[in-house]
């Protein structure tokens, strides 16, 4: 019995002991370190042949160096600033289009709510490249886009979209909407209609109770379902590479530029540890919401 | 008293408009005769003729089902072994730890994922290829799974087990005739689940993987950089056929087992 538990908790434990711990150590260790022109490409390298006198100086050779590279250079000052940007923008475009659509769920006929709820989550389960892939081809200069309004004569030239900021809103608001529309549509759902008719009976015009009443009410849906699409729109990659242009500066492109072209391993893994520092506060912020929810729901 | 108003049904209207046009849209540019995406030349299948014949797109497929299979299959058992412990195993030392690793990778951006893999697998001189994507994958795949297993397992009745074990069943007899009966629904889900993030990973294969296996988003990825491509169209169809099927009928199937088993509660309490 005992040798069961052991395995049950040793295996799944050595695993992300072996693959998730120890290789984010290992960023912070290479982020510490100085580039060097060898195989790994960083310096100073363990050696632990040389017993405590290799350890000592392993841990002298490791100096921030890196951290404030990042700070001389402002291109990492733009990226970091401008991922957020992008980042709070669409989630607040997001929550825009994504509320009305929870709430008309939410008021749709009960037979209805499955439908609807499988039309949002089908989209999630498709390839993300291939949704993000969709826009290419609809924001081009002669894209399905600019051809329509064309011919309705609402512009004369085509429009350009593509490869700019505004294609990455677009991205980030298409990808991720079923983030937003679940979390909020879980908490309408649960909310008693006899709330609202008390509070018409109280005097209270329609549109000041959805004020007063639906969407306090709604806040914790509102709440996970901002930092559900915030969170990974940050550090995303996919969408500034395929939709934006040479002008989008996002973190998570640095990242992968200063790894596969400038081939800079320590810059690549200090601008790694940042982001997640800046990271830090709205995960904890997160888990607090999702706690708090537990507790209230039981 | 429901009102569903005018403003409820725009607002629906164009919310799906939104999340299903551009899909659509694909689909349709992909039976497009002509070369250029753009200009509608009159209808033809011969991308997807082409892209049949694509041996580059056919190998990446194939790298990619396995990766997906072994990848999710095993983050299925370490994620289902995991949220058993989450849920049952009490204190042990570390479990704060243990569950910090869990919940970290769900939240993680995949950049970093990629690069501190790609760092260990070189660090232990470990060749590159499908083998590193599929211990990739496993790793923040069976994150997921054992948040869905462990939602399922927390509202268990462990009644069930102590009277199976009762009964006279070896443990082993009780996870097998009891325990995962119970939580298959969600163990299935997990392995779905899995087996979707492995197939449409991008960041995390690029940085792990090596000379020998491409995936398939690897190489959609590095066609479409250049810019929009009709065989391109013609794979994004069929996938987006695959899953839509698939999502339908998981639907369908849990939809009439809901039914049943509700028949079968009612035939139940009739009985009594």
């Amino acid at each position: 019995m005992n040798l069961r538990r052991f395995i049950l908790i040793g295996v799944p434990y050595l695993w992300l002991l072996a693959l998730f711990l120890v290789p984010f150590l290992i960023v912070l260790k290479i982020a510490l370190s100085d580039i060097a022109l060898a195989r790994p490409p960083y310096m100073p390298q363990l050696d632990l042949s040389a017993g405590w006198e290799g350890i000592r100086s392993f841990f002298a050779a490791l100096d921030f160096e890196n951290f404030a590279f990042l700070t001389t250079d402002d291109l990492y000052w733009k990226a970091y600033l401008s991922s957020l940007e992008i980042a709070v923008v669409s989630t607040v475009i997001t929550l825009l289009v994504g509320y009305p659509m929870a709430y008309g769920m939410a008021r749709a006929a009960t037979e209805w709510r499955p439908t609807l709820l499988m039309l949002v989550i089908l989209p999630f389960w498709t390839s993300f490249l291939i949704r993000v892939y969709a826009w290419m081809g609809i924001l081009s200069g002669e894209g399905v886009l600019n051809q329509f309004l064309i011919w309705t004569g609402l512009i004369s030239e085509p429009l350009t979209i593509l490869n700019t900021n505004l294609a990455v809103y677009i991205g980030i608001v298409y990808t991720y909407l079923p983030f937003m529309i679940l979390p909020i549509y879980a908490a309408l759902e649960k909310m008693d209609d006899s709330l609202l008719e008390a509070a018409e009976d109280l005097g209270c015009s329609r549109t000041k109770a959805f004020w007063l009443v639906t969407i306090p009410l709604s806040k914790s849906g509102i709440i996970a379902g901002c930092f559900l699409v915030f969170i990974p729109a940050i550090g995303e990659f996919v969408i500034p590479s395929l939709l934006g242009g040479s002008g989008t500066l996002m973190i998570g492109k640095v990242l992968w530029e200063e790894f596969f072209s400038n081939r800079d391993w320590p810059v690549a893994s200090a601008v790694a540890i940042i982001l997640l520092l800046i990271l830090i506060i709205p995960i904890i912020l997160f888990q607090r919401n999702e706690q708090k929810q537990r507790e209230a729901g039981g | 008293m429901k009102r569903f108003s005018w403003f409820n049904a725009t607002s629906l209207t164009l919310g799906f408009a939104f999340l299903y046009l551009p899909m659509v849209i694909l689909v349709i540019y992909s039976f497009n005769e002509s070369k250029l995406v753009t200009v509608w030349a009159g209808f033809s299948t011969k991308w997807y003729g082409e892209l049949l014949r694509n041996e580059e797109f056919l190998d990446a497929a194939w790298v990619t089902l396995k990766v997906a299979v072994f990848s999710s299959t095993l983050a299925t058992i370490l994620g289902t072994m995991a949220a058993s412990v989450l849920v049952r195993s009490g204190r042990f030392m570390g479990r704060t730890l243990f569950s910090g690793m869990i919940y970290a990778p769900l939240v993680m951006p995949e950049v970093i994922t990629g690069l501190s893999l790609l760092l260990l697998f070189i660090g232990i001189g470990l060749d590159r290829g499908v083998f590193t994507i599929v211990l990739a994958h496993t790793t923040f795949s069976m994150c997921y799974v054992s948040v869905v297993v462990s939602s399922r397992l927390t509202s268990f009745d462990r009644s069930l087990e102590e009277a199976a074990l009762d009964l006279g069943c070896s443990p082993f007899e009780v996870f097998r005739l009891v325990t995962l009966p119970i939580i298959a629904p969600a163990v299935i889900s997990g392995w779905l689940l899995a087996f979707t993030l492995s197939l449409d990973d991008l960041v995390i294969a690029s940085f792990t993987t090596g000379p020998s296996a491409t995936t398939l988003p690897i190489k959609i990825f590095s066609a479409v950089r250049l810019g929009v491509s009709p065989e391109i169209n013609a794979l994004s169809t069929i996938m987006i056929s695959i899953v839509t099927v698939g999502v339908i009928t998981a639907s369908l199937i849990t939809k009439r087992a809901a039914v049943a088993q509700q028949r079968d509660e009612q035939a139940a309490a009739r009985a009594t």
